[in-house]
């Protein structure tokens, strides 16, 4: 199959809350390695689209596959995919009872089944990979917001997903917090791993991601590489929307 | 025969009484909360079957209704004399029909304190906890429950008061309990002051729990978690 060079494919997503459609049928596939950043007005279903993905929120129409393994309608075999398709979130949702280095390893435990002394190395190896081992030991209510964001994206990575959504991971930031955040996700992203970004981030959208996707009234407006979108189309909706936001900061 | 001697001859008989009642408060407590996290649990959460669902939570929502709605010694008094023996359990002792309606309105009373707790949870460490390939029951039990039990901690400490002082009622079906012994050595010696002495009694034994309960929170907080006992030392 030609599909195989795609590690996810998302076919035809519909997603209804009451009478307001958010998705409108969105399909797009990504490769091993790729960076591909969402970005649109607010509203727009960007985020309900990454929850589609893993299956937080079910859509009523469409699927999506992981490695030609179907997520959608897997029953009860979601809570594997889930473990493959990693998620940092905005307000970070680190588990409060827990120190950082017991949030990374919880999941390492209770889902994967592995020994705590085991569990506790991996968590400390992906805690140093964020640049947060030191603060191993310390409670969520006691880290900075970029720290417990880079401990939470520690946690998707202990799982050893396939692919990690991050939905607006530095909308809650301040931008020296950001730049932090996004450092960390700039080195995984050149390491390889497979991200699919919802941000506002223009820089980071313009440096690090393989292809944007705009996306507008629930559906994929524009696609294609940064350069394609911001530099070669005078008149692309991308460079509008971005535009206005540069000049609204003059 | 003075107080003092009085109250050496029958310190025995009072002591058997202060394990009995302990006895009655532990049972309120035990029940209470294996019954009644079970409940909290069943009124937040949903198994995704519509009529299981509706039959769980009807009967939570009667069964909370009901011990919360009457008073304790109407409960006492429909058990002893009315619901036992009407389902051939009339020689059930008093202790433990006493023990039983402690515990049925306990389990009342703290299903509501753990359901307010558990609904206190930011939804996202739900999220956090299924995003990771948690299943619902393990989100709970890892994730949910020990941050519900924390918040809920100093609510439930209210219910060891409440649940002490509530077993005094069980006197009215004749549970050999502190109240009652301390009646019978009245009677028996006109010594009237034996009531000071019970009194005293329920206050040593609540500031005691209250204590061991304050421990327990402070043992288990966790920095920034609320529910943390530190501040709570103007209860004491």
């Amino acid at each position: 199959m030609s599909d195989e060079e795609y590690i996810l494919r998302v076919e035809d997503i519909h997603k209804k809350y009451g009478n307001s459609e958010v998705l409108k049928g969105v399909s797009f596939n990504v490769k091993k390695g790729e960076t591909l950043v969402f970005i649109g007005p607010s509203g727009t279903g960007k985020s309900t689209l990454l929850r589609c993905i893993n299956q937080l929120t079910v859509p009523e129409q469409g699927n999506v596959y992981l490695r030609d393994e179907e997520v959608t309608n897997s029953g009860a075999g979601i809570n594997y995919f889930r473990q493959k398709i990693g998620m940092v979130f905005q307000n970070f949702c680190l588990f409060d009872h827990l120190s950082a280095v017991r949030n990374v390893e919880i999941a390492l435990i209770k889902v994967r089944g592995m020994k705590p002394e085991e569990a506790r190395e991996k968590a400390l190896y992906e805690l140093r990979q964020v640049g947060m081992e030191e603060w191993a030991e310390h409670y969520p209510a006691e880290l900075s917001g970029g720290q417990a964001q880079r401990v939470s994206i520690a946690r998707a990575l202990a799982m050893d997903p396939d692919v990690i959504l991050f939905d607006e991971p530095t909308s809650a930031l301040d931008p020296e917090l950001t730049r932090e955040v996004l450092e960390v996700m700039k080195k995984l992203a050149q390491a390889g791993m497979t991200m699919l970004v919802v941000t506002h981030e223009m820089g980071f959208a313009c440096n690090v991601a393989n292809r944007i996707l705009f996306m507008e009234n629930g559906k994929i407006v524009e696609e294609g590489s940064p350069t394609d979108l911001l530099e070669n189309n005078e008149s692309s909706r991308t460079r509008q929307f971005v535009g206005g936001l540069v000049m609204g900061e003059d | 025969m003075d107080f003092i001697s009085i109250l050496i001859d029958w310190a025995p008989y009072l002591l058997t009484g202060v394990f009995i009642t302990l006895g009655l408060t532990a049972a309120g407590l035990g029940i209470g909360i294996i019954m009644g996290l079970p409940m909290a649990i069943g009124q937040v959460y949903s198994t995704g079957n519509w009529w299981l669902d509706k039959i769980i939570k009807s009967f939570i929502a009667v069964f909370v209704w009901f011990f919360r709605g009457l008073p304790i010694l109407v409960l006492l008094f429909l058990f002893y004399f009315g619901i036992f023996p009407a389902i051939g359990m009339g020689s059930l002792a008093p202790f433990f029909v006493g023990a039983i309606v402690l515990g049925l309105r306990g389990a009342a009373y703290q299903s509501q304190i753990f359901r307010g707790a558990i609904q206190s949870i930011n939804e996202g460490q739900m999220t956090a906890a299924r995003s990771l390939g948690m299943t619902k029951l393990s989100a709970i039990k890892n994730i949910i429950l020990p941050q519900s039990f924390r918040i809920a901690l100093p609510g439930w400490s209210n219910e060891y008061p409440n649940i002490l002082t509530d077993s005094a009622v069980c006197y009215a079906i004749g549970v050999a309990e502190l109240l009652t012994r301390s009646s019978q050595i009245v009677s028996q010696t006109y010594e009237a002051s034996i009531y000071f002495v019970c009194a005293g009694i329920f206050i040593i034994l609540n500031y005691a729990g209250m204590k061991g309960l304050l421990a327990l929170e402070n043992r288990i907080a966790v920095p920034g978690f609320s529910g943390s006992g530190e501040d709570n030392q103007v209860f004491l």
